[in-house]
C-alpha cells in the first residue's frame, strides 16, 4: 500500500498557506480544520462556563449581573453542542470515513469545503453580541438558555436574532455534512465491503446523518417562526395573537432530543473499535450493535416530550413519553453489554485512549442511569429544571460526548500526524479530567436533589459548600484541558515516529496506510474480502 | 484530478459513481425539504390536536349554545385568576375568586378592570383553562374576551362572563381553574404592521 502512496505523493501539489485551507477540498485538510475549530470553540465555551462557576462559587452576586450570567449559560451550551461536539464528530468523519471505507475522498468534496467554512461565521454571530454590548450596542447575547423558549425568546434583545441566524447557518452546515456522509458511506465503499462489513464508526455516523436530515430542518423551521414572531407580526408562539408558547417546546425538542443521539452515535461507533484494539479481541456482537444503533435512532424521534413533563400534559401522553423514553435503555443496554463483552478477558493494555474509553463507559453509564430517573414522570416533577438535570446531561455530553471525542483524538492522532503523542501527559490528562469531572458534577446531583434550580445566578446558603467544591473542581477540569492542547500541538509538531499500524491490536483499512497517510489515499480502492 | 491515474475502465466507473452520487444527493435534498415542510405542518396539526383535546386550555371564541340539562348530583368548583401582561397599564381582577356550579347550570361572574394610565387603552383578554382536559367542557355563552375592550383614562369597567360547565365533563374533575391574561391589543396590531 505504501508503494502506491509514494507514487501519488509526488502529485499532491496544492496551494500553500492560507489559500490551501480556504480552497481545500481534501478530506484530511477539512477534517483537520473541523477538529481544530472544535478544539478552539471547546476552549471558548469552557471559558464561559468557568465565568458561571466563578459566580456560583459563593452565594450572592459577586462578579456579574444576572443578565450576563444568563447569556453565558446559553451561549456556552450553543457553542459546546453546535460548535464543539458536532464539528468534532464531522471532523472525525472527514478524516476517517474515507480511510476506513477505502475511498479516495468524501463523495462531495466542494460541498465539504463549504460545510466547514459556514462554521466560523456562525461562531462569530453567536459571540459578537458580547463584543457589541461592550460598545453600547444592544444588550448582549441570547439570554434564554440554549433552548430559545418562547415567550422569553420572543421578548429578548437582538442577541436572540444573532443566535437564530447562527443556528440557521450551523444547521445548513450540518445538513450538508450529513448528505456528504450518507453519499460517501452508501456509494464510496471499497469493492467487497458490504454494509454489514462496514466499520462500526460508519454505522454510527450513517444514523446520525439521517437523524440530522430529519430534525435540523424542524429546528430551522422553529427558529424561523420565532424570527417572524419577533419582527414580522406572526403569532406562532404569541398567546396574545392566538399562538401557543408550548408549541415551541414541541418543535424545539422534536429536534433537541434526537440531537443528543446525533452527538453521541458517532462516538458509539468508534468506541467499540478502540475497545477491540486495546483488548486484542474481535468486537463482540457486531450485528447486535448495528441493530441497537438503529433502534435508538428510531426511538430518538418519538420521545421528545420528556423534556417538558411539567408543562401540563394529560396522563396518557405522560405515560407514553415515559415508557417510550425508558425503552431506549434496552438497546442502549445491549450496546453497553457488547462494549463490556468486547474487553472481557482480552489482553488489555492501558494506553491513553483505552483509559479514556473505559472511563467513558463508566461515566456515560452514570449519565444513562440518571436519565432513567428523570424519565420517570413522578420523579421528574421534583427534579425538573434542577441541578440534577445539569449533572445528568453533563455525564452524557461531557463524559459521553467530549471524553468520547478525546478518546478518538488520542487513538487517531498518531495516524493523523505521524507522531506519537506524549503518553505520560496523556495519562495525566485522563486522570485529571476524570477526577475533576466527577468532583464538578457529583455535587450537582446532590444540589439538584436538594432543590437548587438551574440557570439562576444566586442560591440559598444551604447550597454553598457543594457549589464551592463544584467550582474548584470545574477550574481544575478546565485547566487540565490545557495539557490536552499542549499534547496535541507538540504531537503535530514532532515526536516519536508512529508506525503504520500504531497500535498492536489495530484493525481496519486506515491502519494499512502510512502514518501520516499520503495527501491522496486509496486512489485505487482496496478490495475487501 | 485523480482520474488521470486511472485507466479507461476506471474512468467509466468514476462517471457512473458521479451519477449515482448525484441521484442520491437529490433524494436526500428532498428529504431535507420534506422535513422542513413537516416542521411547518406541525403548527396546524398541533392546533387541531389541541382543539380536539383541549390540551392547551383555549376556550371557545364564539358564544356556545345553552345546555338543556343540569346535573344536580355533583358540583364543580371554578377558580378564577387574572394577570396583566407587560405593556398594559391596567388593574384587572375577578370579583369573586371561586364559584361552585352544577354541571349544566348557567353562572355569571364579573371581572373588574381599571385603566390607571392617562390615555385610552385597548386590551384583549386571552383565556386558559387548567386542567387542559376540562377545556372542551367549559362553555362560554357571553364573555368580555370575545371582543377587545377599550378603557378611557381612569375608567373602571365591570366585565361579565356567563358560562356553564358541560354535564359531559369527566367525573374526576372537581376543580377547574380559569385564568385570563390581558394583553395590550394596540401593541399587537403595531407589531403586525
Amino acid at each position: 500500500m505504501s508503494s502506491t502512496a509514494a507514487v501519488h505523493d509526488s502529485h499532491d501539489d496544492h496551494p500553500t498557506g492560507i489559500k490551501r485551507w480556504l480552497t481545500t477540498t481534501n478530506h484530511k485538510d477539512i477534517g483537520t480544520m473541523y477538529l481544530t475549530f472544535s478544539l478552539i470553540m471547546f476552549l471558548i465555551g469552557g471559558l464561559m462556563i468557568l465565568g458561571v462557576r466563578a459566580e456560583l462559587f459563593k452565594p450572592g452576586l459577586q462578579l456579574m449581573k444576572p443578565e450576563f450570567f444568563n447569556q453565558l449559560i446559553g451561549v456556552h451550551a450553543l457553542i459546546m453542542i453546535f460548535a464543539a461536539l458536532m464539528p468534532a464528530a464531522t471532523g472525525f468523519a472527514n478524516w476517517m470515513l474515507p480511510l476506513q471505507l477505502g475511498a479516495p475522498d468524501m463523495a462531495l468534496p466542494r460541498l465539504n469545503n463549504w460545510g466547514f467554512w459556514l462554521l466560523p461565521p456562525a461562531a462569530i454571530l453567536l459571540t459578537l453580541p458580547f463584543t457589541l454590548a461592550l460598545f453600547g450596542i444592544g444588550d448582549g447575547a441570547i439570554a434564554t438558555g440554549w433552548t430559545f423558549y418562547a415567550p422569553l425568546s420572543v421578548q429578548g434583545g437582538m442577541g436572540v436574532d444573532f443566535a437564530i441566524f447562527a443556528v440557521h447557518i450551523l444547521g445548513i452546515s450540518s445538513v450538508l455534512g450529513s448528505i456528504n456522509v450518507i453519499v460517501t458511506i452508501l456509494n464510496m465503499r471499497a469493492p467487497g465491503m458490504t454494509l454489514m462489513k462496514m466499520p462500526m464508526f460508519a454505522w454510527g455516523w450513517l444514523i446520525t446523518a439521517f437523524l440530522l436530515i430529519a430534525t435540523i430542518p424542524v429546528l430551522a423551521g422553529a427558529v424561523t417562526m420565532l424570527l417572524t414572531d419577533r419582527h414580522f407580526g406572526t403569532h406562532f408562539f404569541d398567546a396574545a395573537g392566538g399562538g401557543d408558547p408550548i408549541l415551541f417546546q414541541h418543535l424545539f425538542w422534536f429536534f433537541g432530543h434526537p440531537e443528543v443521539y446525533i452527538v453521541l452515535l458517532p462516538i458509539w461507533g468508534f468506541m467499540p473499535q478502540i475497545l477491540q484494539t486495546f483488548s486484542r479481541k474481535p468486537m463482540y456482537g457486531y450485528k447486535a450493535q448495528v441493530y441497537s444503533l438503529w433502534a435508538i435512532g428510531v426511538l430518538a424521534l418519538v420521545v421528545w416530550a420528556h423534556h417538558f413533563f411539567t408543562v401540563g400534559m394529560p396522563t396518557p401522553a405522560l405515560l407514553y413519553f415515559m415508557y417510550s423514553t425508558m425503552s431506549i435503555s434496552l438497546p442502549l443496554a445491549v450496546l453497553f453489554f457488547c462494549w463490556i463483552a468486547t474487553i472481557w478477558r482480552g489482553s488489555i493494555t492501558f494506553e491513553t485512549p483505552m483509559l479514556f474509553a473505559i472511563g467513558w463507559i463508566i461515566l456515560f453509564g452514570i449519565g444513562g442511569l440518571t436519565g432513567l430517573v428523570l424519565a420517570d414522570v413522578a420523579a421528574d416533577q421534583q427534579y425538573h429544571h434542577s441541578y440534577f438535570v445539569v449533572a445528568h446531561f453533563h455525564y452524557t455530553l461531557f463524559a459521553g460526548g467530549m471524553m468520547g471525542v478525546m478518546t478518538g483524538v488520542y487513538y487517531w492522532l498518531p495516524k493523523m500526524t505521524g507522531h506519537m503523542y506524549n503518553e505520560k501527559l496523556g495519562k495525566l490528562h485522563f486522570w485529571l479530567t476524570a477526577i475533576a469531572f466527577n468532583f464538578t458534577f457529583i455535587p450537582q446531583f446532590f444540589l439538584g436533589l436538594a432543590g437548587m434550580p438551574r440557570r439562576i445566578p444566586d442560591y440559598a446558603l444551604q447550597f454553598a459548600d457543594f457549589n464551592m467544591i463544584s467550582t474548584i473542581a470545574a477550574f481544575v477540569l478546565g485547566l487540565s484541558q490545557l495539557l490536552f492542547v499542549y499534547n496535541i500541538v507538540s504531537c503535530v509538531r514532532g515526536g516519536k515516529k508512529a508506525t503504520d499500524k500504531v497500535w498492536e491490536g489495530a484493525e481496519g483499512l486506515e491502519w494499512t496506510l502510512s502514518s501520516p497517510p499520503p495527501y491522496h489515499s486509496f486512489t485505487e480502492q482496496p478490495i475487501v474480502k | 484530478m485523480v482520474s488521470r491515474f486511472y485507466g479507461c475502465h476506471m474512468a467509466a466507473i468514476d462517471t457512473e459513481r458521479q451519477k449515482a452520487n448525484r441521484k442520491l444527493v437529490i433524494k436526500l435534498t428532498w428529504g431535507v425539504v420534506g422535513a422542513l415542510l413537516f416542521a411547518f405542518a406541525l403548527v396546524p396539526l398541533y392546533n387541531v390536536i389541541c382543539k380536539v383535546t383541549g390540551l392547551n386550555g383555549k376556550t371557545n371564541v364564539i358564544p356556545a349554545q345553552v345546555s338543556k340539562q343540569v346535573d344536580l348530583t355533583r358540583e364543580v368548583s371554578v377558580e378564577l385568576t387574572s394577570s396583566v401582561m407587560p405593556g398594559l397599564g391596567w388593574n384587572f381582577y375577578p370579583e369573586t375568586p371561586r364559584v361552585n356550579v352544577h354541571p349544566g347550570e348557567i353562572q355569571s361572574v364579573t371581572f373588574i378592570a381599571k385603566n390607571v394610565t392617562n390615555e385610552v387603552v385597548t386590551g384583549q383578554a386571552i383565556p386558559s383553562i387548567s386542567p387542559g382536559q376540562a377545556t372542551p367542557y367549559f362553555k362560554k355563552i357571553e364573555c368580555f374576551c370575545f371582543q377587545r375592550q377599550a378603557l378611557n383614562p381612569g375608567e373602571v369597567k365591570r366585565m361579565p362572563l356567563r358560562f356553564y360547565v358541560s354535564p359531559d365533563v369527566q367525573k374526576d374533575i372537581h376543580v377547574i381553574t380559569l385564568s385570563y391574561a390581558f394583553y395590550n391589543a394596540v401593541k399587537i396590531d403595531k407589531k403586525r404592521e
